[in-house]
C-alpha cells in the first residue's frame, strides 16, 4: 500500500476520503489471522523447487522468499468505527543470478508448477538483461546457516486480542479528545505480522516471525476561521500489543507539562493532551522568522535523523543506483575515504542497527540471509561507514554485507534498505529541564510534522506537531507557523548538547519509501532530546 | 496467467455470490501481470516480473459488513471465502456510514487496453534500456532509468445486479541523466497506454540535453520569481489540490475549501478565470477506467471552470447526508492549455526561471494548501527571451491556489502520470532557500 492510499484510508489527512477496501489489498476474517499458514517443512520443499529449477537453468545463485503477511487495521473517527480490515498476502519471490545478472519473478501460485513458471521468468529476465550488462554482480560471501528461526520477542500477540477491545480503546481515546475540546478526531491501530521464509543456494533456510504495531490519531480543533491539528506522540514499534498498556514506568515527563512515551503508550492520556493543545494552537502566536536554538525531542528528531543521516548514507544512493528516483547523496566516497569529513560536531555518534529490541528494523537475518548486527556510521562527528548489502560491499572494499537487505513483500525484489539509525545519548547526566534552562531564545519542537529534503540530502525543511517558545531558560506559550530550514552538515555541526540516556526513546516510520517499483519499509530512530544552535526558522503562515 | 476474460470473471463471481445468504454480497476480482527493468551507472541493475490475482468478498447484514479475500477460485475456496466474510460481518460493529451496494449501472466503453503493451517482453525492456544507455555514454553522461509495464483486469459484481469489467495496460518510463563531472542532471518521463507511443529514446535524448545544459549552475538569490513550470513540475501540486476537493472535509470546516463561519467555496471563483480543470475517462490521450472500485460510473465532469470551483467529491454516504448526488473521485485530471510552445513561452519572458520538475513535495499548512519541495534535474535562468544559464536548485514554499491566481500564460499540454497538464507561466512563485543538490 502506498503512503498516500494509507493516509486516505486512515482518515488522517485533512482531505480524507473513504476508499473501497479493495485498495487495502487482500482481506481475511479476524479468526483466519490465527490459522497457521504453510508449515516449515512444506516451505522448504517449495523453496527447493525454486532453487533446484534455477540451478538446472544455469543460475549461479538463487534465493526464494515465501511470505505470508497478515495485517489488521482498525479505523475510527469520533464515536464511529469506520473499518476493521484483516488482510493476508501469500506468495513466493524468486531471485536469480544468471550470466552475472539479476532476475526476479514472483507469484501467488505457491505450487511446484507455479514456482517453476516464476523461476523460468526470473531466468529469462536475467538472460535477456545479461546482453546489456557491463558490470556483473559480485556477491559478498555468506556461509549457509542451515535451518534456523527468529521471532520478534513480543509479550502479547495482537491476534489474541479481540477486535472489540481494540475498538474500545480507540473510541475511548476519541472520546477523551472530544471531551477536551476537539472538533474532530481520527484514530487508527495498525498491526503487522510478517511470516518470512528465506532459502538460498548458500544453504540457508531461515524462518522468521516479525511483529509491528502502530497506534495513531489526528485531533483537530476549529475556531476563528482556523483549523489546527495535533498528531499522536506514539511511535510505530517492533513490539506486540503490550505497547498499548500505557505503563507508567515507560512515561517520560516532558518539559512543557505533558508526557512522552518510551516502550508503552497511553493513548487516552495523549489524546486528552492533544485536544487541549490543538485548541491552544488556534490562538497561539505566529512565530517571528529568524535564528533560534532548537530543542528537538526524540519523536520529532527521529524524522530529521531519518532524512538527513539515514538516507544519505545508503550506499546504493551514494553509488547512483537510486539516481532516477530517491536521488543520490552529498556523502560521496571521497568524503568517507578522507576519514576527516565532519558530518557533525564531535558529540555526534550515529549508529546503524538491525537488532535493537522494540525497533521496527529488528530481525535475526536480513532478506538475503545475512545475520543482523550493529555498526557505526558517524563516530565523534566523523563519517566512518555506510549501509551496504551483498552486491555492494566490494565497492567500498569491505568483505561482509551489513545485513540490511529488505523487501516489502514476496511480490517485490529485495534491495538495500535503511536499518535503524540512531543518535547515541550524551554521556554526562543532563536532563531536558537542564537543556531548556540553558537556552535564551529557542523553540522546543515535539512530534512529527511536514518534512522535505533535496535529492542529495543537503537542504531540508521540517515542521513538527507542537511548538513551544523558549525564552531565557523557560518554556513560554505555544507557537504556530514554525518550520526550520538548514543544510545537513551545517545542522549536525550545530549540535551542541544531547540529553542523557534516561530520555532515550524511539521514533518510527512504517512508510520509508525507496526503489522502483516503489517499496515501503519500516524503520526506527532512537535519540534523546538534542539541542541545535542558531537554526534558521521560517514563518509558514499565508492567506489565500 | 492472472488475466481473466469478461466471461471467465463473470463465471467466478456468479458462483461466489450464489454461495451467500447475507443481505448483500459484493465481489471484486482483480489480476495483473507486470514487468519492469531498472538500470543505473550505465548498466542494468534489477528487473522483475510480478503476477498477482485476488478475489475480495464483502457481505453485509444490516449495517454490519465483513470482507474476506482469497486467491484460489475452485468451488470449495469460493464457498469458504463467502462464509468467512459472512462470519466477520456478524462479528463486526455496526457502521452507521455503511451504504448498500449499488444496483445495475451503465458504463462507457473503456479505452484503457492496448494489445502491444500487454505483449511487452524482457527483450523489449532490455532494448529500451540500451537505447538510453548508449547515447548517454557517448555524451559522457550516466543513465539511470526505469520502465514498468502492466497488463491488468478489474471486475466486480454484487447481489443487487451490478456487473463491471475492465482491462487496462500501462507503460511508464522515467530516466535521469547525470553528467560524469557531477555538476549536471536532466530528467524526462513518458507514460502511455499504447507502448507504440512510448518514445523512450526521445525522452532519453531530452534528459541528456538537459543534463549537459545544466552543468555548472550559478547560484541566484531566493525570492519571488516568474517561473515556467513544465507539466511534470506542476502535476503533483495540482494533484494535491484536487485531492483536497473533498466535500466532507470542506463541510466540516477543515479544508482550504471551508469558509469562515461555515459553508464552502463551491461555486466561488478560487483561481484565475483561465483555469479549467476537468476529468474525462474517455479522453484519447489519457484514458482511465469508466468505473471505480465501488462500481460508481465515472464520467466527464468539470472540477474548476473559468476559475470557479464547480464540483467537490461526495462519497455516497456524505451525498446522502447532504441530499446531493454522489460525486466520485476522478480517475484522471485534465487542465486546459493554450497554443504556446515552450520555446514561445521562453521567448516571451523578460526575466524568469524554467523548472523541469519539483521534488519531495509535502504539505506544510492544509488551511492554505501551502506546500514545500525543491526544483530538480534542470533549472534555468531566463533573461530577455533566452535561457541564459543553469541555476542552482531552490526550495519553494507555495500554494497551488496562490500559484493559479498568479497565472500569466498557459502553454501546450503533455501527458504526465495519466493526466494532461499544460506548461504554465506563473508570476511571483516563492523560493525560500538555495540547495546545493545536483
Amino acid at each position: 500500500m502506498k503512503r498516500r492510499d494509507f493516509v486516505q484510508l486512515a482518515g488522517l489527512g485533512a482531505g480524507a476520503l473513504m476508499l473501497p477496501t479493495t485498495l487495502m489489498g487482500r482481506s481475511i476474517s479476524a479468526e483466519a489471522l490465527l490459522t497457521p499458514g504453510m508449515d516449515v517443512a512444506q516451505k522448504k520443499l517449495m523453496a527447493d523447487v525454486a532453487l533446484n529449477t534455477a540451478k538446472s537453468l544455469g543460475a549461479t545463485y538463487a534465493d526464494a522468499r515465501i511470505g505470508r503477511y497478515l495485517n489488521q487495521y482498525v479505523f475510527t473517527r469520533e464515536d464511529k468505527v469506520q473499518n476493521v480490515v484483516n488482510t493476508e498476502s501469500f506468495g513466493i519471490g524468486i531471485r536469480v543470478i544468471a550470466n552475472g545478472t539479476w532476475g526476479f519473478a514472483s507469484t501467488n501460485d505457491v505450487s511446484p508448477e507455479g514456482i517453476k513458471v516464476a523461476t523460468n521468468q526470473a531466468i529469462a529476465i536475467a538472460k535477456a538483461n545479461s546482453k546489456i550488462q557491463t558490470d556483473p554482480v559480485q556477491l559478498a560471501p555468506v556461509k549457509g546457516v542451515g535451518e534456523v528461526s527468529w521471532k520478534t520477542p513480543i509479550k502479547k500477540n495482537f491476534k489474541d486480542v479481540p477486535v472489540s477491545e481494540k475498538v474500545e480503546l480507540l473510541l475511548s481515546a476519541n472520546a477523551a479528545a472530544m471531551e477536551n475540546g476537539a472538533n474532530y478526531v481520527n484514530s487508527g491501530l495498525f498491526m503487522v505480522n510478517e511470516q518470512k521464509y528465506f532459502a538460498s543456494t548458500d544453504g540457508s533456510y531461515i524462518d522468521q516471525d516479525v511483529h509491528r504495531i502502530w497506534p495513531t490519531f489526528s485531533v483537530t480543533a476549529i475556531g476563528g476561521g482556523k483549523f489546527k491539528s495535533r498528531q499522536a506522540l506514539s511511535a510505530p514499534m517492533g513490539l506486540g500489543y503490550e505497547y498499548m498498556d500505557g505503563a507508567a514506568s515507560e512515561k517520560i515527563a516532558g518539559p512543557a507539562g505533558f508526557n512522552m512515551y518510551r516502550n508503552s503508550y497511553d493513548m487516552v492520556e495523549d489524546a486528552t493532551v492533544a485536544a487541549k493543545q490543538a485548541k491552544e494552537m488556534l490562538d497561539a502566536k505566529s512565530v517571528d522568522a529568524g535564528k533560534y536554538d532548537l530543542v528537538l525531542e526524540p519523536n520529532h528528531l527521529g524524522l530529521t535523523i531519518h532524512e538527513s543521516v539515514g538516507h544519505p548514507l545508503e550506499l546504493d544512493r551514494v553509488l547512483g543506483y537510486e539516481a532516477n528516483y530517491a536521488g543520490t547523496s552529498f556523502a560521496t566516497l571521497d568524503k568517507w575515504k578522507s576519514k576527516d569529513f565532519h558530518y557533525g560536531s564531535d558529540i555526534v555518534n550515529l549508529v546503524a542497527d538491525k537488532t535493537q529490541v522494540g525497533s521496527l528494523g529488528a530481525v535475526g537475518y536480513d532478506d538475503e540471509g545475512v545475520k543482523c548486527k550493529e555498526w557505526d556510521l558517524v563516530r565523534n562527528g566523523i563519517l566512518v561507514n555506510y549501509q551496504a548489502i551483498r552486491d555492494q560491499v566490494h565497492m567500498i572494499d569491505q568483505k561482509e554485507s551489513h545485513g540490511c537487505c529488505y523487501s516489502q513483500s514476496w511480490n517485490d525484489v529485495q534491495f538495500q534498505r535503511m536499518p535503524n539509525v540512531s543518535l547515541e545519548s550524551g554521556k554526562e547526566k543532563y536532563s531536558v529541564d537542564d537543556m531548556i534552562k540553558d537556552v535564551e531564545k529557542g523553540i522546543y519542537i515535539a512530534g512529527r510534522g511536514s518534512y522535505s529534503i533535496d535529492q542529495q540530502r543537503y537542504n531540508f525543511q521540517f515542521g513538527g506537531t507542537a511548538f513551544y517558545e523558549i525564552k531565557n531558560g523557560k518554556i513560554e506559550g505555544m507557537l504556530n507557523d514554525v518550520a526550520y530550514q538548514s543544510n545537513t552538515q551545517e545542522f549536525w555541526n550545530s549540535c551542541s548538547k544531547i540529553c542523557d540516556e534516561s530520555d532515550y526513546r524511539m521514533f518510527g516510520s512504517f512508510f520509508d519509501g525507496k526503489g522502483q517499483p516503489s517499496q515501503v519499509s519500516a524503520v526506527s530512530h532512537g535519540s534523546s532530546t538534542t539541542r541545535f544552535d542558531g537554526v534558521n526558522v521560517i514563518n509558514t503562515g499565508r492567506s489565500i | 496467467m492472472a488475466i481473466y476474460s469478461e466471461q471467465e470473471a463473470r463465471k467466478i463471481m456468479e458462483k461466489a455470490i450464489a454461495y451467500s445468504s447475507a443481505d448483500s454480497c459484493e465481489v471484486n476480482l482483480n489480476g495483473s501481470e507486470s514487468g519492469n527493468i531498472r538500470y543505473a551507472r550505465n548498466t542494468v541493475s534489477t528487473a522483475g516480473h510480478r503476477s498477482n490475482q485476488n478475489l475480495a468478498v464483502q457481505c453485509s447484514f444490516g449495517k454490519r459488513a465483513g470482507t474476506a479475500t482469497i486467491d484460489e477460485f475452485d468451488d470449495a475456496s469460493l464457498e469458504k471465502v463467502v462464509k468467512r466474510a459472512e462470519e466477520l460481518a456478524k462479528l463486526s460493529p455496526e457502521n452507521p456510514e455503511f451504504m448498500e451496494p449499488l444496483g445495475p449501472q451503465t458504463y462507457d466503453e473503456s479505452k484503457t487496453y492496448n494489445e502491444s503493451t500487454a505483449n511487452i517482453t524482457p527483450d523489449f525492456r532490455a532494448k529500451v534500456a540500451i537505447e538510453s544507455i548508449t547515447p548517454a555514454a557517448a555524451k559522457d553522461v550516466t543513465a539511470a532509468g526505469f520502465l514498468d509495464d502492466s497488463n491488468s483486469f478489474s471486475a466486480m459484481m454484487n447481489s443487487n445486479g451490478l456487473f463491471a469489467y475492465n482491462r487496462s495496460t500501462n507503460a511508464n518510463f522515467t530516466v535521469t541523466m547525470r553528467t560524469n563531472d557531477g555538476t549536471g542532471s536532466g530528467w524526462a518521463s513518458r507514460d502511455v497506454t499504447d507502448v507504440n507511443k512510448l518514445e523512450a529514446a526521445a525522452a532519453s535524448k531530452r534528459a541528456i540535453d538537459k543534463a549537459v545544459l545544466s552543468r555548472e549552475a550559478k547560484a541566484i538569490e531566493p525570492g519571488k520569481y516568474t517561473v515556467i513550470l513544465e507539466p511534470a513540475a506542476a502535476e503533483q501540486l495540482l494533484g494535491n489540490m484536487l485531492f483536497s476537493f473533498n466535500a466532507r472535509s470542506a463541510d466540516e470546516g477543515r479544508s482550504f475549501m471551508s469558509k469562515e463561519g461555515g459553508g464552502t467555496k463551491l461555486g466561488e471563483k478560487i483561481v484565475d478565470e483561465r483555469v479549467n480543470i476537468w476529468t474525462d475517462p474517455l479522453n484519447d490521450e489519457v484514458p482511465s477506467s469508466p468505473w471505480n472500485g465501488g462500481g460508481e460510473p465515472l464520467k466527464k465532469m468539470s472540477i474548476i471552470e473559468n476559475g470557479v470551483a464547480k464540483n467537490m467529491f461526495y462519497s455516497r454516504y456524505w451525498a446522502k447526508e447532504k441530499g446531493v448526488d454522489p460525486v466520485p473521485f476522478p480517475s484522471n485530471g485534465i487542465m486546459d492549455g493554450g497554443s504556446a510552445t515552450l520555446e514561445e513561452m521562453i521567448k516571451d519572458t523578460k526575466k524568469g526561471i524554467l523548472v523541469t520538475r519539483l521534488w519531495y513535495i509535502r504539505a506544510v499548512d492544509p488551511q492554505t494548501l501551502l506546500y514545500t519541495g525543491l526544483t530538480r534535474d534542470g533549472t534555468f535562468f531566463i533573461e530577455n527571451g533566452k535561457i541564459k544559464h543553469p541555476i542552482k536548485n531552490f526550495r519553494f514554499n507555495e500554494s497551488p491556489i496562490i500559484m493559479l491566481n498568479n497565472l500569466e500564460t498557459l502553454g501546450q499540454q503533455e501527458r504526465v502520470n495519466g493526466n494532461l497538464i499544460p506548461y504554465m507561466k506563473i508570476r511571483d512563485f516563492t523560493f525560500t532557500s538555495l540547495s546545493d543538490a545536483v
